[in-house]
């Protein structure tokens, strides 16, 4: 773990579960998931926020283009949502998400993911 | 076992206000569950950040929500100042302030409104939205806009408002406030009303937690979590206590918007006598690079702001996790076990407000 | 419990007090003087630098130098003012009075008689710049 900036704390894969049940356990909620693909990187950047009363803390996990990253959705129910749209509008693949909507959270006539459509 | 059947909810329904999508597994009349879908609104706001320099995402921001407006354009300048290391001028602090909590005034009036009309209570509904219809011509006096402000920039606000506007929008409210008071006091006595919001969609406190819960879902459920307390803008100067009530329940959701009703007002009257007199906008110069993550406290509850900026005028990611978007687990779990008759009622508990939710 | 007829109050309220709402297309509606109607020009001010037309958000402003034409889509406007905002010679300000809806967009065009100064500044220049040498 590599901090950033303040409360933004750089992970890999593999730290991701601990964190995450360190977060669960000592009962901090999911504020939010945000998916990036900045120009300039080339990867996806995922940070997953947490926060506990007025406390917040941001986890970065990067990923390339097709890699998969590991779904938090049996540890945080709401995560659902959140990967479910990261896949759908950025094309980010999430293993195992524990209710797949397939693309279908979402109910836009346009074509899905937007990313792919950039890199044209 | 009775007999199951799934019921396509929305996404036109007489008591939603703005369209979602849910589909409602049912056994007889009882709901076992609900998958929602959202995005028949959706406009793609956050990508127009390729297209639109940081200084007008400003009007973008603000659009992302005609109830919220004026806290989505404050959310996303508080992110960019933060970037660009940007001091704002005291008063510009307290004017942001003031017109926030006039929006959460009349998000909370037309939330109730909504609510009566939900469970049938018409005259209530029109009651409400009168009183909401004054605070909106004072938004029109202060900023030019009923809906959208525009007084938002990087660095400040663009209006100021003089003494005697300030004095006369307290005595409006001080005047509004007794019929807000006859007016709220039916919700939380009349027997009709409790019979349709007691004991109904309950979400206890760790759920909420664990649903990732914000604002007045959450803290009906006990939980003492107001980002107000963080002390942007002008609040770390005033004095306020945060709401709660330890029902769970609906009722105890329509209370706490009740009491933050009242909390507004006294919070705008602090503000009017405390303003000090400075500057409205400082000159900001440069582009934004870095990061930062802002949390403001919405009526509808806790948004999330993450600007990520490069360097350019062009932003790299503006994201915003709006309070809708959060609650929406928290309310597939209060559906879950509830009477079909209840569902519009429990959809009107959170004060969805579906065109933040998109984007 | 313990109220007969608890709406009576509000019925004679209602009974004895002027609406709350307005005649409105029989009694004109007053804008408060702040209101953001409509887009207005000073001509005469204006110097065609394009600031607006590059700074409208929704693209609704159009500045031709060479035809000397300012023009405003008004239905594509958003009222936002950040064109009045950004007018170096402030010659932009928003009123009052919203743009009536019609059956297709059009845009309204002002001709501005702005004289470019053009061949007289050019040797001024190169003569300052001598002078400061």
């Amino acid at each position: 773990m590599q901090e950033l900036k303040k409360d933004l704390y750089l992970i890999d894969k593999a730290e991701l579960l601990t964190v995450i049940m360190e977060k669960k356990n000592a009962l901090w909620r999911l504020c939010q998931i945000c998916c990036s693909y900045p120009k300039a990187e080339n990867h996806f950047e995922v940070t997953y926020s947490f926060a506990n009363g007025q406390d917040i803390a941001n986890y970065r996990l990067i990923a390339e283009r097709e890699e998969e990253v590991p779904s938090i959705s049996r540890v945080y129910k709401s995560a659902i949502f959140y990967e479910n749209e990261m896949h759908e509008l950025w094309g980010l693949h999430v293993e195992n998400i524990k209710q797949d909507f397939h693309d279908k959270l979402y109910r836009i006539d346009v074509e899905t993911p937007f990313l792919e459509k950039e890199g044209e | 076992m009775g007999n199951r059947s799934v019921v396509p909810y929305g996404p036109q329904h007489p008591v939603l206000p703005e369209p979602i999508h849910l589909d409602l597994v049912l056994e007889d009349e009882k709901v076992l569950a609900a998958i929602p879908s959202i995005g028949f609104i959706h406009r793609g706001l956050e990508s127009l950040t390729s297209k639109k320099d940081f200084n007008e995402m400003v009007y973008v921001a603000e659009r992302i929500c005609g109830i919220c407006s004026f806290m989505h354009g404050m959310g996303y300048c508080m992110a960019v100042e933060d970037i660009m290391n940007v001091e704002v001028p005291r008063r510009a602090d307290y004017l942001r302030t003031i017109w926030a909590e006039m929006s959460r005034l009349h998000s909370h009036l037309l939330w109730l409104g909504l609510l009566a009309d939900g469970f049938g209570f018409e005259s209530l509904f029109m009651h409400s939205w009168r009183l909401r219809e004054k605070i909106l011509d004072m938004f029109e006096a202060s900023t030019g806009g009923r809906v959208i402000f525009s007084v938002n920039t990087i660095g400040g606000v663009l209006k100021d408002m003089p003494a005697d506007m300030l004095n006369d929008f307290v005595r409006q409210l001080n005047e509004m406030e007794k019929e807000i008071r006859e007016m709220t006091d039916i919700f939380l006595t009349d027997y009709t009303v409790k019979s349709r919001l007691v004991d109904v969609g309950i979400i206890t406190g760790e759920d909420a937690i664990r649903r990732g819960a914000v604002g007045p879902m959450m803290r009906a459920s006990g939980i003492n979590v107001d980002m107000r307390k963080n002390g942007y803008a002008a609040y770390n100067e005033l004095d306020f206590e945060v709401i709660t009530s330890n029902k769970c329940d609906s009722y105890a959701r329509c209370e706490v918007r009740i009491g933050e009703i009242f909390q507004s007002i006294d919070i705008i009257r602090q503000c009017v006598a405390k303003i000090p007199d400075t500057e409205i906008n400082t000159k900001v110069t440069g582009m934004p690079n870095g990061e930062s993550f802002i949390r403001v406290e919405q009526p509808r509850g806790e948004a999330f702001y993450h600007v990520r900026a490069n360097g350019t005028k062009f932003l790299d990611r503006f994201r915003v996790r709006t309070p809708t978007f959060a609650n929406i687990p928290a309310l597939t779990q209060t559906l879950q076990g509830c009477q079909y008759g209840d569902v519009p009622l429990l959809i009107l508990t959170i004060d969805p407000c579906i065109s933040c939710t998109e984007r | 419990m313990g109220q007969f007829l608890p709406f009576t109050k509000q019925v004679i309220k209602n009974l004895f007090s002027e609406p709350a709402t307005t005649q409105y297309p029989f009694v004109a509606r007053e804008y408060p003087e702040r209101t953001r109607g409509h887009v207005d020009i000073n001509k005469d001010g204006c110097i065609l630098c394009g600031m607006c037309m590059r700074s409208c958000p929704p693209g609704a402003i159009t500045v031709d130098r060479a035809g000397k034409t300012w023009s405003i889509n008004r239905f594509d406007c958003v009222q936002c003012g950040y064109c009045v905002e950004k007018c170096p010679k402030k010659c932009l300000s928003i009123t009052p009075g919203y743009q009536e809806p019609g059956p297709e967009k059009f845009a309204y065009t002002v001709e501005v008689p702005y004289e470019p100064p053009k061949p007289a500044a050019k040797p001024a220049a190169p003569a300052q710049a001598a002078s400061a040498e």
